[in-house]
């Protein structure tokens, strides 16, 4: 076996390198002493963590599907054009992945909710949106998008312009490019972008308990289940949690793609 | 398809206008950012001017009020890397071209075939970009661009990321493959412009500073870049199984190059000022080529001499200036060995 020698990196920086390993590692490592093995089997299996499961897998799957609906396009233009207001929208868009989820959820019922900018039409066409399944996947969606729509524009710039020039070139049509050529190649960015979509929408919490409440099989996914547990059962709390990781960790480990994110 | 070019980009400070007529090739000469990409930008439609006109067989492509987006021009673009789409097979890359322009997928697999056998890289054709050589990879662009149909091919230096080793092959398959084709390629190389353009346009400073028939320009060079480009002794003549004839009945022994001459078909030979040896009288008795000529200038070259005799040049120590004695008007003769000459196949249209 030979091994590429790393030139320039000092020995002592794997020090904090591995402490920050552990500081990761160990809390997760921590919660697993504290669970008790016999009752597991029958607290992961009880009707209210089956539904709540069910309700993030579900919910989680929408909004990623929501989100490469609208974040493929934005991604797109955000890496295409240019000029001020481009710069502009892109701050923007990141804004969900610095905000408090909290004040997203209330940014979301602001907008969607029945007092809400937006409440009035909406109730006029007979839909309501707040504390319902479809607002658990707009609050996910609202967090995840810039996960996607970051990691795609990174992988288009990366890619460039120029196969979309040889394409055009060849007679395709800028709809043709897109989907033949420019996606195609950056196959690992938007995978990657929908992987870590997917996991930030199955975390998700503060927006969701703010826009859409903890309504038994219709609002409260996983993170919301374990959060009501915590106090009242903390073992089942802690059953629930090492279930989230379980599915995080097979979510980042086996659909990422080789050598991306 | 004939074209008509008229391009003013203020910012880069371009202004060029040539045509180029039907079947033809062109070769855009000129130093870097002389407007050669600039103008080959505006062809392909990747660059709007702030003036002029693109007009390919009567259509207006870009124009004041006009333009026609890269799609839709049927202008392929030939790049310095071959840029083969990396997730689709060899087969698949050449079909894209058909495909794009509505061919249905069985005709444009079958053409795409069909071109790949012209370029002779049909054993390629389930391979994957990245499991070819640099100039296997030019080969299957070559036939990807041709497979689009173009009416108006654009080479931007195609040969110039290729190995020394696998360049002449290339360009042999570009002489064959452009003979019937509008073409316009920018090129650095003297041997591209030699071998695959009917016509010349050097470029400079943003102007057209010479045009003209290949041989012509690169034999009689009026501009400085041009003479400088050549940098080459060139005559011109019919191929002889050893060598060139010359229109006067003198022929030039030489090795044949890459593409070999056929004899009895226009050829020129090709050397370089530092192969010629200048005497006072021809050597008898000698294998080697003498050439009798008239000096009509000298012009320093460094701590040598540039001997020039109408389109031929010697370069000579200056201590061979003083013993031969040479000055405009003495008749002296220019020997060259045959193993210094090669001989090539002259472009495709005489003109």
């Amino acid at each position: 076996m030979s091994h590429t020698r790393h030139v320039g990196l000092p020995r002592w920086l794997f020090v904090p390198a591995l402490l920050a390993g552990a500081f990761v590692v160990l809390p997760v490592v921590a919660m697993t002493t504290r669970i008790a093995w016999a009752d597991f089997p029958s607290l992961v299996t009880s009707e209210a963590a089956r539904s709540a499961l069910l309700l993030s897998l579900k919910t989680s799957t929408a909004s990623t599907v929501l989100c490469l609906l609208l974040g493929i396009p934005l991604a797109s233009v955000l890496a295409r054009s240019e000029g001020r207001w481009i710069g502009v929208l892109r701050s923007l868009v990141l804004l969900p992945l610095v905000l408090p989820p909290v004040v997203g959820g209330i940014a979301l019922l602001s907008a969607f909710g029945r007092q809400g900018l937006l409440g009035g039409e909406l109730e006029a066409l007979g839909i309501r949106i707040a504390f319902t399944s479809v607002a658990v996947v707009l609050a996910q969606t609202f967090v995840s998008l810039p996960f996607l729509v970051v990691s795609l524009e990174g992988a288009l710039r990366t890619a460039g312009e120029r196969y979309d020039v040889v394409a055009a070139s060849l007679g395709a049509r800028p709809t043709t490019v897109l989907r033949r050529v420019t996606l195609p190649l950056v196959l690992p960015g938007l995978a990657s972008g929908a992987v870590l979509a997917f996991a930030r929408s199955l975390g998700e919490f503060g927006a969701t308990i703010t826009f859409a409440g903890s309504l038994e099989g219709t609002t409260r996914t996983l993170p919301l289940l374990i959060y009501n547990l915590r106090v009242t059962d903390a073992d089942a709390a802690v059953a629930m949690s090492l279930v989230l990781v379980v599915v995080a960790v097979l979510v980042i480990g086996l659909v990422r793609p080789k050598g991306s994110l | 398809m004939s074209a008509r070019v008229e391009v003013v980009v203020a910012e880069r400070g371009v202004d060029v206008a040539f045509d180029v007529a039907e079947g033809e090739t062109v070769a855009l000469l000129g130093p870097n950012g002389a407007g050669k990409s600039t103008t080959l930008a505006v062809l392909g439609g990747l660059l709007r001017p702030d003036g002029g006109h693109v007009v390919l067989d009567g259509e207006e492509l870009t124009g004041p009020a006009r333009w026609v987006a890269p799609h839709a021009r049927r202008t392929a673009l030939l790049a310095q890397d071959p840029l083969l789409f990396p997730h689709l097979s060899v087969l698949e890359n050449v079909a894209f071209g058909p495909r794009s322009t509505g061919a249905g997928r069985r005709a444009a697999r079958e053409s795409a075939a069909r071109w790949l056998a012209e370029v002779d890289a049909a054993d390629l054709a389930e391979r994957r970009p990245a499991q070819l050589s640099g100039g296997q990879a030019q080969r299957v662009a070559v036939a990807r661009a041709l497979a689009a149909e173009p009416r108006l091919l654009l080479l931007d230096e195609p040969m110039a990321a290729l190995d020394v080793a696998v360049a002449p092959a290339l360009r042999t398959l570009l002489r064959r493959v452009l003979a019937e084709r509008t073409t316009v390629v920018v090129t650095h190389h003297v041997l591209d412009a030699l071998l695959l353009a009917d016509r010349v346009v050097v470029l400079d400073g943003g102007r057209v500073v010479e045009q003209g028939a290949t041989a012509d320009v690169l034999s009689r060079p009026r501009s400085a870049f041009a003479a400088r480009f050549a940098g080459l002794n060139l005559v011109a003549g019919t191929a002889t199984p050893d060598g060139v004839r010359r229109p006067d009945g003198l022929l030039l022994h030489g090795t044949p190059g890459d593409p070999p001459p056929v004899a009895g078909s226009p050829a020129v030979a090709v050397f370089r000022p530092s192969a010629v040896a200048v005497h006072a009288k021809p050597p008898g008795g000698s294998p080697r080529n003498a050439l009798p000529v008239v000096v009509s200038e000298l012009e320093p070259l460094g701590d040598l001499v540039r001997v020039r005799a109408g389109e031929l040049a010697a370069d000579v120590t200056i201590a061979s200036v003083a013993e031969l004695g040479l000055a405009p008007g003495v008749a002296v003769t220019f020997v060259v060995k045959a193993t210094e000459v090669d001989v090539y196949a002259r472009g495709f249209h005489d003109r």
